[in-house]
C-alpha cells in the first residue's frame, strides 16, 4: 500500500508538480478552445492568452 | 529556423539538463561507494528504461494524431510552466539558483554516512545511481517519445538525446566533480521556454484549432513566451528589491 502511495505521489508530483492551478487552468483552456471551435469560431489565441494569463497568477501566489 | 533545426534543439536542450542531474548523482555515489555498484545501478536503470520505452513507445503511434497532440501539447504546457515559473522566480530572485554544488555536497554526505557492506555490489551506491539514473532517463525518454512521434521524426529527437547525454557524461568524466560550470539555471529557463511554446502550439491543434501561418507560428510562439517572462522577470525583481532591502 505504501509503495502504491509512493508511486501516486511520484506521478502526481511527475504530471502536476508545485502548482496544480496550472494543470488545472491548461485543461480548462484546451477545453474552451476545442468548444469554440467545435461553434464555428476561431480560437486559436486563446492559450496564449491563458498561458500568460496562468503564468502570472501562479508567480503571484508563489511570492504571495 | 527549420522545424528539425527546432526539435534537434529543445530536445537536446531538455536532455542535457536531465542528464546533468543523473551525472551529478552518479559521481556522488561513484566517488564515495565504489564506481562498481554506481555503474552496475546505471546499467540496470538502463534496461529497465530500454524495457517501458520498448513497450509504451509503440502504444503512441497508434493514437490518432490530434488525441495525441491534445495530450502530449496539454502534458509538455504543464511541464513548460514549471519549469518557466521556477525559472522565473529563481531570475528575480525569490527563489534559490539551482546549486548542483550544493546538490553533490548533500548527496556525497548521505552516501558517506550510509553503512556499507564490504562484501561485493554496495546496495547504497548502486540504489541511488539506479534510481537517479532511472527518474531522469524517464523524462528523457518522454521528451524524445513525445517530440519524435508528434514531428513525426522520433529518430532526430533520439539522436539529439544521445548527442544531449554524450556530451554530459564526457563532461562529467572530465572533471570527475559536480558539473557546476554548466550554465543549469540558464538551460532550464531556455527549456522551459521551449516547451511551453511548443506545448500551446501542440495543444491548440490537438483541440481542433489551426494557426495562421502554420509551422511558422512554433519560432513566433518561442518569441512570445521568452518575451512575456523577460517582462515577469523585470516586474518581479523590482517587487523583489525593496523586500531585501526593507529585511
Amino acid at each position: 500500500m505504501s509503495r502504491l502511495r509512493a508511486l501516486g505521489a511520484f506521478i502526481y508530483d511527475f504530471v502536476i508538480g508545485d502548482d496544480p492551478l496550472i494543470a488545472a487552468g491548461i485543461v480548462v483552456g484546451l477545453g474552451l478552445t476545442a468548444a469554440l471551435e467545435g461553434a464555428g469560431v476561431a480560437a486559436w489565441w486563446l492559450m496564449p492568452i491563458a498561458v500568460v494569463a496562468l503564468l502570472s497568477l501562479s508567480l503571484r501566489r508563489a511570492t504571495r | 529556423m527549420s522545424r528539425d533545426v527546432l526539435l534537434f534543439l529543445t530536445v537536446f536542450l531538455a536532455c542535457a539538463v536531465e542528464g546533468v542531474e543523473a551525472v551529478t548523482i552518479v559521481l556522488a555515489a561513484g566517488l564515495t561507494r565504489g564506481w562498481r555498484s554506481a555503474l552496475a545501478g546505471v546499467g540496470a536503470a538502463l534496461v529497465v528504461l530500454a524495457a517501458i520505452v520498448a513497450a509504451l513507445g509503440p502504444a503512441l503511434t497508434v493514437l490518432p494524431i490530434d488525441v495525441l497532440r491534445l495530450v502530449v501539447g496539454g502534458l509538455l504546457l504543464v511541464f513548460g510552466l514549471q519549469w518557466l515559473r521556477k525559472a522565473i522566480l529563481r531570475a528575480s530572485g525569490f527563489k534559490a539558483l539551482h546549486d548542483e554544488d550544493a546538490i553533490f555536497a548533500a548527496e556525497l554526505a548521505a552516501a558517506q554516512a550510509a553503512g556499507r557492506d564490504p562484501r561485493g555490489i554496495d546496495g547504497y551506491g548502486f540504489t541511488v545511481s539506479f534510481k537517479g539514473v532511472l527518474l531522469e532517463g524517464l523524462e528523457v525518454a518522454f521528451i524524445v517519445v513525445t517530440f519524435g512521434s508528434n514531428q513525426h521524426n522520433v529518430p532526430l529527437a533520439a539522436l539529439a538525446a544521445l548527442a544531449a547525454v554524450a556530451a554530459v557524461v564526457a563532461a562529467g568524466v572530465a572533471v570527475r566533480a559536480p558539473l557546476s560550470r554548466i550554465p543549469e539555471n540558464t538551460l532550464k529557463y531556455g527549456v522551459g521556454v521551449m516547451l511551453t511554446a511548443f506545448g500551446t502550439f501542440w495543444g491548440v491543434e490537438g483541440a481542433g484549432a489551426h494557426w495562421p501561418g502554420g509551422d511558422t507560428a512554433i519560432p513566433i510562439l518561442i518569441a512570445f513566451t521568452f518575451a512575456v517572462s523577460i517582462v515577469l522577470v523585470a516586474g518581479m525583481r523590482r517587487r523583489h528589491s525593496p523586500q531585501v532591502a526593507a529585511r
